[in-house]
């Protein structure tokens, strides 16, 4: 009996009985959930096949030229780049601490009847669609921002010295910290609810022990919670990013439309999804297309490689187990 | 001094540090769980303020008029939605639903995670890549913008999210189901359908109407898709308008009547998705009652 | 710690096994069974001859194997992962496991009842007796309401449920749940009942309602019951074998394993000193 590892048999032969209608419903099924598979490659090689024309007649100064122009069929995307990197970090910085900060206050600090109520309600900022926000940014927030806000600004920051140019020059109120503001109220939703997951699988026992050492509330918070979850809070912030890079229409009606790379964030600039939302319509030359569709390749290679570096950083702390079933 | 009493003092000190610390620390919590609400807030507030003014029963009946024109209404724009968002569920639910099904019953770990994986990765495509693919694949053959390729646009992204809920929903669904319908004999997918879809049913009702209500607000897949639409759509391979890119040609138009009817038309969408959204938490409470 | 088992203890067993095989015709016939989940061996060597319209108890205290052994009569032990087995099984001379056999349609021959009552939710009563022959191609509304009320009857269910067949089986209470699913599995008269530990989530007095079910199943097919519950055993079968860590220890006449059995570790286990 001791060596009776040794005498597994080989697995069984699979019944060749198998009806017809087993088999058929299977490969079915089969075919529906590699259809995601199909579509990923699809989609790669769709915007490549469509973009080879400006891949081969710029290379790598497509990434680094500063000027498109259409009508003398030169394009170059690092004004669109700058765009929607400076943009969407923008939006990270408001986003990320105000996130953290909703997403501890739900897990650990508010009383517990008020817990769900508020997640509803975050639930909900999640599902106000895109061009909502962007109507609401250009004839509400814009206006606001413009006249109000942004004139103080400018006369408190624009002195010091370093960052004061980031706050220099014409205030048109559509512009790059517009569009990274509204950016921040879009992905808000989103890190606080995967960071708020994250918290919630922080073990009790990390808790208990803090409370146990006389730690006070924030302190339990900061201790046991915080550093605990960093990983995951950083995916989450990346997942936040991921979605901000690719987010089209809001931006598109606030960046303010200009390809320039201006020092201020007062200024406007134009992203890669804009670029494309507003010229792919109107674009008659091969060559103008092909541009554009490198421009959605360019944008789709960083968001999934900053959406697929998050995932990464969430799952190690959310692995679920998910059961076998017959 | 003592020792002893200094260490007590400091540790007094310390304490109130401490509590004062930590109050700065969970008011400031507070205080971003507001700020973070506070859009949400404003937007109702202006889509009601502003859209509830210009909605009036021609808004329903007409199509857009030109700016100066009082009469101008989004009807076609809202039938043209339901046109697309019908088309993009008989493309994404059948194909999310059947897909979830091989994850949950067939399948293995391993071809499960990367179809996991990969769905994931497709819910972060960027919206307005899935406009240039489709626009390649079928406007360009069909030679021209249309509600067929808007609705497939749309059906594209509802697969991912509708396969990973629906996978979700049937692992729920207890083994023991399963084992007894086995045991009696029934063919296995037989089992599946009957059995264990039927259990969960209600779940994937759900996991549609949300990824439904996910996709209704989307306007940059149409782009470049159903392209929108003056008037009405007339045929599959004709453009149609719709809810989200009426609202964004108004939003961005310089007339104060336009702006008004996005206003309004905003109004009805969010009224929509979130109806939507309502009724399938009230649906959820309910199964877990 | 395995206890090893002597050779001629062994051939003990087979001895007592002829007897058992001049007593009735043989229904389930085991070969030299073996069953690996992974890598660790579940059964070893397994040999017994159910005899046909009988009730046979297995016994033996948890994780000995008797929920296994009874998963290789309809082979539901195929649907766990990485189980794989070794020996014969033979249902009235016929090889369960050659190729030609569909476990699908072998499953409407051995029906089985689970440890923990599990009606379909959303089906009535109605539905989920008819279910499995509804599912196999049986459409004459006849058959089927004589089926449904043969069944219920010999479930001892009819009288409680016949003025509301069609409520959902769910909102029975335990009892009357775990009779649904006997007459579930009934319904597709099957040569073999297999019921693993039916009444082990069942108070004292559903439980007796079943256990007097036997006797008349007994007439129908031949049922297979596994049990922790040494009582109940003595009371609803015929005959009983004893299984421990993986091996059949003993399998005879239930009195006789009762009173007086040949090996000391049955013995043991039925005076109680361990397990």
């Amino acid at each position: 009996m001791s060596n009776a590892t040794l005498a597994v048999p080989p697995a069984p032969p699979q019944a060749p009985a198998k009806k017809w209608g087993d088999q058929a419903f299977k490969l079915i099924t089969l075919l529906a959930s590699l259809s995601i598979i199909v579509l990923i490659v699809a989609l790669g090689y769709i915007l490549y096949d469509s973009s080879k024309l400006s891949i081969n007649k710029f290379g790598f100064g497509f990434i680094t030229g500063t000027n498109w122009d259409s009508v003398a069929g030169i394009f170059g995307a690092l004004p669109y780049i700058y765009g929607t990197l400076s943009s969407s970090l923008i939006g990270l910085l408001i986003a990320v601490p105000l996130s953290v900060a909703t997403a501890a206050y739900l897990t650990d600090l508010a009383p517990v009847w008020l817990r769900q109520p508020v997640v509803s309600i975050i639930e909900m900022l999640a599902a106000v669609p895109s061009v909502i926000w962007g109507l609401w940014a250009i004839l509400v927030m814009v206006p606001f921002l413009r006249d109000y806000i942004y004139p103080t600004m400018q006369k408190v920051l624009e002195p010091i010295p370093l960052i004061g140019q980031l706050f220099s020059g014409p205030i048109y109120g559509v512009g790059i910290l517009s569009s990274g503001i509204i950016l921040a109220v879009m992905i808000i939703p989103i890190i606080t609810s995967v960071s708020r997951e994250i918290l919630r699988s922080v073990p009790n026992i990390q808790r208990e022990a803090a409370y146990a050492l006389g730690a006070t509330r924030w302190e339990v918070t900061r201790i046991a919670v915080l550093s605990y979850a960093k990983r995951g809070l950083l995916g989450a912030s990346v997942l936040g990013l991921g979605r901000a890079l690719g987010e089209t229409m809001a931006v598109t009606m606030v960046i303010g439309n200009k390809s320039d790379i201006s020092a201020s964030l007062f200024a406007p600039g134009y992203s890669l999804a804009s670029v494309i939302a507003n010229e792919f319509g109107d674009a008659t030359t091969p060559m103008h297309q092909s541009a554009l569709a490198e421009l959605a390749l360019v944008l789709l290679g960083v968001t999934l490689t900053v959406n697929i570096a998050a995932m990464l950083l969430v799952k190690t702390f959310t692995t679920k187990e998910t059961r076998r079933v017959a | 001094m003592s020792t002893t009493s200094l260490l007590a003092s400091s540790r007094q000190n310390n304490h109130l540090w401490r509590k004062i610390k930590n109050w700065l620390m969970v008011s400031s919590s507070i205080g971003s769980a507001l700020l973070v609400i506070l859009p949400l807030g404003l937007v109702l507030f202006y889509l009601v303020y502003k859209g509830a003014a210009a909605i009036n029963l021609g808004f329903f009946t007409n199509v857009p008029a030109p700016p100066g024109d009082t009469d101008g209404g989004m009807a076609n724009a809202i039938v043209g939605s339901f046109l697309l968002l019908g088309m993009a569920v008989l493309v994404g639910a059948p194909m999310g639903i059947l897909g979830g099904i091989y994850l949950s019953e067939y399948g293995n770990e391993k071809l499960n995670g990367a179809i996991r994986f990969c769905a994931d990765v497709l819910n972060g495509v960027p919206s307005i890549v899935w406009s240039i693919i489709v626009y390649e694949v079928l406007v360009v053959p069909m030679r021209g913008y249309s509600l067929l390729s808007g609705g497939i646009a749309l059906g594209l992204m509802m697969i991912p999210l509708v396969l990973r809920t629906t996978e979700e929903v049937l692992v729920l669904v207890p083994n023991s189901y399963r084992e007894a319908a086995l045991a009696l004999g029934i063919a296995r997918w037989q089992i599946i359908v009957k059995i264990v879809v039927a259990t969960a049913y209600k779940g994937i009702i759900t996991a549609v109407l949300v990824a439904g209500a996910r996709i209704a607000g989307e306007t940059a897949p149409l782009l470049f898709t159903a392209f929108g639409n003056l008037n009405w759509c007339t045929g599959l391979n004709q453009p149609v308008a719709a809810l989200p890119l009426q609202i964004y040609a108004y939003a961005i138009s310089a007339y104060e009547d336009w702006h008004r009817q996005a206003w309004a038309g905003a109004l009805v969408l969010i009224g929509f998705v979130f109806i939507i959204n309502i009724s399938v938490r009230f649906m959820t409470r309910e199964r877990k009652a | 710690m395995v206890p090893k088992i002597m050779k001629d203890e062994v051939a003990a067993v087979n001895n007592e096994e002829e007897n058992v095989q001049e007593a009735a015709t043989v229904s389930l016939d085991v070969n030299d069974l073996c069953l690996w989940y992974g890598k660790h061996q579940a059964l070893y060597d397994v040999s017994i001859k159910i005899p046909a319209n009988k009730s046979t108890a297995i016994i033996g205290p948890s994780g000995c194997g008797k929920s296994t052994l009874l998963r290789t009569f309809n082979r539901m032990h195929e649907v766990s992962p990485g189980a794989r087995m070794s020996g014969k099984v033979h249902l009235f001379g016929e090889d369960l496991y050659s190729p030609e056999i569909d476990p699908t349609i072998l499953r409407r021959r051995v029906g089985m009842v689970f440890q923990k009552s599990n009606p379909f939710p959303t089906m009535t009563i109605r539905e989920n007796v008819l279910v499995g022959l509804r599912l196999n191609g049986v459409r004459d509304k006849k058959i089927l309401n004589e089926r449904l009320e043969s069944c219920l009857r010999m479930a001892a269910l009819w009288d409680e449920v016949k003025d509301h067949l069609d409520r959902p089986g769910t909102g029975l209470s335990g009892g009357q749940q775990q009779r649904l699913c006997i007459a579930r599995a009934m319904a597709m008269e099957p040569e073999v009942l297999l019921m693993d530990e039916p009444c082990s989530a069942l108070d004292p007095i559903a439980t007796m309602k079943i256990e007097e079910l036997i006797t008349t199943l007994k007439t129908k097919c031949t049922v297979v019951i596994v049990t922790h519950n040494m009582q109940q055993a003595g009371r609803c079968s015929d005959f009983t074998a004893f299984m421990y860590l993986g091996k059949l220890v003993e399998f005879d006449r239930t009195e006789k394993i009762f009173t007086n059995p040949d090996k000391q570790q049955t013995e043991d286990y039925i005076t109680g000193r361990f397990g």
